[in-house]
């Protein structure tokens, strides 16, 4: 049962709500449960021809020389494509909003840089003949030293990467080597704490495997125009890409999409459709580039890998008054998304908590994977899986329960972000209540009672008062009567996970966070990480 | 050097000349036409290409295309009855059982396999009967509950 608290969310929506909280069927379920929907691949073509690609078996290795006669040659072979076929063969995702530099060619030079990277086009009669040809494609190589880990990479003579990007890290603003946040000291806030605890958190790269791999089918129409039928998650994004690698007006292309087997992040970032359309332009053909379960897994990207350290300093009171977070974002061989991750990522340090002391470092780092890219909440999601564990330990190690140690520390109306924006309409405490009171998990009064409206910054600065819950006696007795809580980490399984003992009061209150800067108010220059500096 | 073949497809026969090793999943889309069979991974592993072999679950993907001469194939296609739906696909759609539809068909025929076998399923029965499909949209919970319907008789809309 839905239930829209008016309360909290007065403002934010409109009262008359004819979907929310009613099933509704899915325009499209009828095609899916018959069979009929029509994914890119359900269009049939007389003459289709089939795109294979070959990949680089190496990490990193010089191109030394290719051989195809054999190949151009081989049985049902129309058309060989190859680096210098491209009209434009460098490209970066983002570059459509003028966000960093190209540096992914879509079929390999001189260099390649992770393991299935292609290097050369296959067009022929059927897939079967366009594999066998790729058979006979001789290519020879001279190795290169490569690196497969973000921190490695940064180290000096790590080997380089990206030609792009020759020091291993993405370039944001034409200078910087990664994103930074600076709020309060954090240093000094580390000296007062009771408790500093510092780890580190890591997530390996995560495969979407969507059951309908990535794939499109470019058909030459009469009037000069492509017609490209594709599994893409951005149709646009893809058509203005395909557009600018092969050098064409976006006018002269027609994208059909929409129904896509899965996407997840894992489709938009256009692998098949610039060259199904140079196959098609050049052979005067449709042609299908399709992915097999292997090329999906190897050349198209993943969730990126990341490394995060986090360093917290908490009083015995529950407040936590300092965070410093350090961390790599595997972008692989190429930029794709990892860009774009990093910002999200140091968007949404330290968590849903106000915090006085934020400090952060985050880096896009080029190794000799597979390019990373974009995937449900990505950049965001490994850094709460850190973040979140560690409020747990932090928790564990001041003796406090992780739920109401949360609703201490989360956000309130008026409270200031480590990013110098006011929080409004902050509803963190009351989804906690509501959780807690459906998992039965008793939280003491004062966190019954707790409110994201009261007790923000701004009441702060006018009463003057510090933001605790005194525990009290009884309080502290109920809570050793609760039910056994399981912290989520089970590293903490051997401390004790709750004491009798009251938490101490706290010594100090915490240091004040940093004035907003003065000129935040309407018309003011504005920051995006993005776009740099704006007028809103 | 091509083979002809011919198969009893959803009840009607059918022919078709199927090339030197040829799998059933590709005669079926590109020599017989029948999109309904879709390709997930061309390897036997993730069931998107299910299809039933004389009532039997198969992966059409690694299952010889010659080997079936003579043997009587389903598909999504044929699940429904002029324009009445099986009680599969009416629960598939009330139940929220599907989001992007790629793995719907060869779900629905691992599921028709179990209740033609077995018309009253345990919880257990289905989640043994689809243990062979992979869904990486529903978390696969609303397809469970989908064939548990079916089987009850539960759904009784008609598209």
């Amino acid at each position: 049962m839905l239930e829209l608290r008016k309360d909290i969310f007065a403002d934010e929506r409109d009262d008359n709500l004819k979907e929310v909280g009613q099933p509704t069927q899915r325009q499209d379920i009828l095609g899916h449960v018959t069979g009929t929907s029509a994914f890119y691949d359900d269009h049939r073509f007389s003459n289709l021809l089939h795109l294979k690609i070959l990949r680089s078996p190496h990490a990193h290795a010089r191109i030394r020389s290719i051989d195809d006669a054999a190949a151009v040659r081989a049985p049902g072979v129309k058309r060989v494509i190859r680096a210098a076929d491209v009209p434009v063969n460098l490209n970066t995702l983002l570059s459509l909003i003028q966000f960093g530099k190209d540096d992914e060619p879509s079929l390999a030079t001189d260099v390649v840089r992770y393991r299935g990277e292609p290097i050369l086009g296959i067009v022929a009669t059927s897939e079967r003949a366009a594999r066998e040809a790729l058979a006979l494609v001789r290519v020879s190589y001279d190795p290169l030293p490569a690196v497969f880990d973000v921190e490695e990479a940064l180290k000096p003579g790590a080997p380089s990467v990206n030609p792009t990007y020759p020091k291993n890290t993405f370039e944001y603003h034409g200078k910087y080597d990664h994103q930074k946040l600076r709020f309060g000291d954090v240093e000094a806030a580390f000296t007062q704490a009771d408790v500093v605890l510092e780890d580190r958190y890591q997530m390996s790269p995560i495969e979407h495997a969507p059951t309908e791999t990535n794939g499109s089918i470019a058909v030459p129409d009469t009037n000069g125009r492509f017609v490209v039928y594709t599994s893409t998650q951005g149709l646009f994004f893809s058509l203005d890409t395909a557009a600018k690698i092969n050098a064409m007006p976006s006018n002269q292309l027609h994208f059909i999409g929409g129904t896509v087997g899965g996407g997840f992040g894992g489709k938009v970032d256009t692998l098949t459709e610039p060259l199904a359309i140079l196959a098609a332009r050049l052979t005067g053909a449709p042609v299908r580039y399709r992915l097999s379960r292997h090329e999906e897994m190897q050349f198209g990207s993943p969730r990126g890998a990341e490394r995060i350290y986090v360093k917290d300093g908490v009083m015995k009171d529950g407040r936590i008054i300092a965070r410093k977070v350090r961390a790599y974002f595997d972008s692989g061989a190429y930029t794709r998304l990892s860009s774009y991750a990093v910002v999200k990522c140091v968007a949404h340090i330290p968590g849903p908590y106000t915090i006085p002391n934020v400090y952060a470092d985050v880096f896009c780092v080029f190794t000799n994977r597979t390019p990373a890219t974009a995937m449900r909440g990505f950049g965001v999601t490994a850094l709460d899986f850190a973040l979140e564990c560690q409020m747990d330990k932090l928790a564990v190690a001041i003796g406090m329960d992780p739920l109401e140690f949360r609703m201490l520390n989360a956000y309130r109306d008026g409270d200031m972000k480590a990013h110098r924006r006011e929080a409004k309409n902050c509803a963190l405490i009351e989804c906690a209540q509501v959780a807690a009171e459906k998992a039965n998990w008793p939280l003491r009064d004062e966190f019954r009672r707790m409110s994201s409206r009261t007790g923000g910054a701004k009441a702060h600065a006018d009463a003057g008062a510090v933001r605790t819950v005194a525990p009290t006696p009884t309080a502290a007795a109920a809570r050793t009567a609760a039910p056994q809580r399981v912290p989520y980490d089970r590293s903490s399984a051997t401390a004790p996970a709750h004491t009798a003992q009251p938490p101490t009061p706290p010594r100090s209150p915490p240091p004040p966070p940093a004035p907003p800067p003065a000129g935040s108010t309407h018309g003011a220059p504005r920051f995006s990480s993005v776009f740099g500096t704006r007028r809103r | 050097m091509k083979t002809p073949i011919q198969i009893r497809l959803n009840g009607e026969d059918v022919a078709a000349f199927a090339d030197g090793g040829a799998n059933l999943l590709d005669v079926l889309r590109e020599s017989i036409g029948d999109l309904s069979v879709k390709g997930g991974c061309w390897q036997g592993t993730c069931g998107t290409c299910t299809v039933l072999i004389d009532g039997a679950p198969r992966l059409s993907c690694v299952t010889l295309a010659e080997s079936c001469a003579g043997k009587s194939i389903e598909t999504v296609a044929g699940l429904r009855r002029g324009p009445d739906l099986h009680p599969l696909q009416n629960a598939f759609m009330e139940r929220f059982a599907a989001q992007c539809g790629y793995c719907t068909p060869g779900m629905l025929m691992a599921a028709k396999a179990l209740l033609d076998r077995n018309p009253n399923p345990t919880r257990e029965n289905v989640v043994e009967a689809i243990a062979g499909n992979i869904c990486r949209c529903t978390g696969y919970e609303p397809i469970i509950e989908a064939v548990l319907d079916a089987a009850r008789g539960d759904s009784r809309r008609r598209a």
